[in-house]
């Protein structure tokens, strides 16, 4: 690539933070040089490792045979471009029980803040029910004036309302635990999150009908999968923003995503989004079912474990340049990523590309919305020699991520939920990008087990 | 952890937070008023939900020894000889104790309520084949596994009266989060 000289020396001048950290408005700037804009056109464009180098031989761009005949005629349903094949969800489920698992959403591969259909993650404990939506139905029962069921159809009749929000996994990022730094590419291991808009009604308007009672403190919600699964939830989320989501991104909601009634329970984790909702069952008291006692409690040092953990803290992930790419040559790219808060919107988004010395605060996407995937971008200009990338969310509650070190030091390694840390990216002299923890993290020796399995 | 949600609940009513969540009038005419009415005898069928007190526990009863041959045939694919765990969650055998460096999670070291075993074991297990046992197998299991935990003896049987009532070494083992950020 020609390197014009002027470019290098607006560059020069944007360098707000170690390494090549450029200012977020440089890609703003009016008087910036088109020929700067061009470059990064060219310098993006990063392959994966493991991708073939197309070939134009055969192609001529400038009249290409896609000009010279009709093209395919129209589609029922829209399916990405054969080429873009490589684009999906990565599952790891249980051997012994094929529905019991999880499909991690390709972060890495994903430019905007709203998840595709086809590419929400996926966390399943026994399967994906087909459920028949005329022979589904929804029974709210127990401290209520009225016993009630609804059909769906009858459901459709509601007032609704649509949230752009994030569901993560309570689960999400748990590779961060192991002693060893993963070397998944960044949405095979921190993908059990994705931001879609839900439309549906709203659960306070169900519960008025019903006639809550005053001893009325927990709701629990139950799916009519195979694992018919139960959580339970405090009545004041369930009055506060819950809803009864039908629609996702526009269409009915997908089977793997709990056609054809799901939970939202907007910023708190995604175990409490039962899918496939079946059964609201008002009570006193939480009914301490299986993923709210044995599993979806962290473990702490002392042996006490974290219950009830329903809010989901900020975090923030460079989906890229991530883990497995391979940055052709030095020049100037974007840092791009995602950064979620279950506590309300994203305030500011840092990038380090010094391994944490120094910061540049990045561009935010708008809309920055509430509880939902919040893009950040910033130029960065790679000179060729090893940089270590890291983001940092801060939400509008003060809060900060927390380096992995901190985390570790105060939740130990065998909490399984709730892994919220930075994550650090290594650029090598040769453009490979790999996962790395920070050198001074003494729990690097010893043995390594895994403590990202056991999804049961 | 049954007297801190009682805390919670008290703490909830003296802040005045109870007022958001006070009775509600139906028919509000903040929605169409679809509803169906049920009946008990239809809702029984559709509630599986069991509770620590036993709230939820149905009539039968079960035995450690039935509970053993149920185990070896049609659990003991994912969870192990034992309960050891294999390809599923270790229910039993913890050597290592919540605070070593490779702690062992099982009912007997982690599990706060006996109650929830029989509720899991009723409505999700096992995987191939979920709600298929009786009422007096899932009684079976559930004191086996606690048997195997050397929470009840050989003979102790398992029912609504019961069940409830073994003591549980890891009750008091779990700080609500939930509570103490209401607390704040």
């Amino acid at each position: 690539m020609a390197k014009d000289r002027s470019d290098d020396h607006t560059l020069e001048e944007n360098q707000v933070a170690g390494n090549g950290l450029l200012d977020r408005r440089l890609f703003l700037t009016k008087g910036l040089q088109f020929g700067a804009i061009t470059s990064l056109a060219t310098t993006t464009s990063f392959v994966s490792a493991k991708a073939n180098n197309e070939s134009l031989s055969e192609i001529n761009p400038a009249d290409p045979p896609w000009m010279h005949m009709p093209g395919a005629p129209f589609s029922t349903y829209g399916l990405p471009s054969k080429y873009e094949d490589d684009v999906v969800r990565f599952p790891t489920q249980n051997e012994a029980v094929p529905g019991n698992g999880v499909s991690w959403t390709p972060l890495h591969l994903m430019e905007g803040m709203i998840t595709p259909n086809g590419l929400h993650y996926e966390r399943h404990h026994n399967g994906v029910p087909q459920i028949d939506p005329k022979k589904h139905r929804l029974l709210i029962h127990g401290l209520v004036k009225k016993d009630l069921t609804f059909s769906i159809d009858d459901l459709l009749r509601y007032p609704m309302q649509s949230k752009i929000c994030f569901i993560e996994c309570g689960g999400n990022s748990n590779a961060g635990w192991n002693k060893l730094p993963t070397q998944a590419e960044a949405g095979y291991f921190n993908g059990m999150v994705s931001c879609s808009e839900w439309t549906g009604v709203p659960l306070s308007v169900l519960l008025d009908e019903v006639g809550l009672r005053k001893k009325a403190k927990w709701i629990i919600a139950e799916g009519a999968d195979a694992f018919a699964m139960q959580m339970s939830i405090p009545i004041e989320k369930a009055l506060d923003d819950a809803f009864l989501a039908l629609y996702q991104n526009g269409e009915r909601i997908r089977p793997e995503n709990g056609y054809p009634l799901r939970l939202v329970v907007p910023g708190w984790e995604g175990v409490l989004n039962v899918k496939w909702l079946r059964r609201l069952k008002i009570t006193d008291r939480p009914v301490m079912a299986r993923n709210e006692t044995s599993r979806y409690t962290e473990l702490q040092p002392s042996g006490k474990a974290r219950m009830f953990t329903f809010t989901i803290e900020a975090k923030s992930l460079i989906t890229s340049p991530s883990a497995h790419m391979l940055l052709k040559e030095p020049g100037l790219y974007q840092i791009t990523g995602l950064a979620w808060s279950g506590r309300g919107k994203i305030k500011q988004v840092d990038v380090s590309a010094d391994g944490g010395k120094s910061w540049a605060e990045a561009e935010l996407q708008e809309p920055v919305l509430d509880r939902a995937f919040t893009r950040f971008r910033l130029p960065w200009r790679w000179n060729g020699k090893s940089a270590v990338l890291k983001s940092r969310a801060i939400d509008e509650t003060g809060y900060v991520q927390p380096e992995r070190n901190k985390l570790v030091k105060e939740r130990g390694r065998h909490g399984f939920f709730h892994y919220n840390a930075i994550t650090q990216w290594q650029v090598d002299s040769d453009g490979f990008v790999s996962h790395v923890y920070d050198k001074d993290e003494k729990e690097t020796s010893g043995s390594d087990i895994s403590i990202d399995s056991g999804w049961d | 952890m049954k007297k801190k949600l009682q805390v919670l609940i008290s703490v909830l009513i003296a802040a005045g937070i109870n007022s958001a969540i006070a009775e509600s009038t139906q028919g509000d005419g903040y929605g169409p008023g679809l509803g169906h009415a049920v009946s008990p005898d239809e809702i029984a069928a559709w509630d599986i939900s069991v509770f620590p007190d036993g709230e939820g526990l149905p009539k039968g009863e079960g035995s450690v020894q039935e509970g053993e041959t149920i185990y070896k045939e049609k659990c003991i694919a994912c969870h192990g000889e034992n309960g050891l765990g294999s390809t599923a969650d270790q229910l039993a055998g913890a050597q290592m104790s919540l605070t070593s460096e490779y702690p062992e999670q099982t009912i007997g070291t982690y599990w706060p309520y006996s109650t929830t075993i029989f509720d899991v074991v009723r409505r999700s297990m096992p995987m191939t084949e979920p709600g298929s046992l009786t009422d007096q197998e899932v009684y079976s299991v559930t004191a086996y596994l606690l048997y195997l935990n050397n929470l009840i003896g050989k003979d102790d049987k398992m029912n609504a009266s019961t069940l409830p009532k073994v003591n549980m070494p890891n009750e008091d083992g779990f700080i609500d989060v939930y509570e103490e950020e209401r607390k704040k």
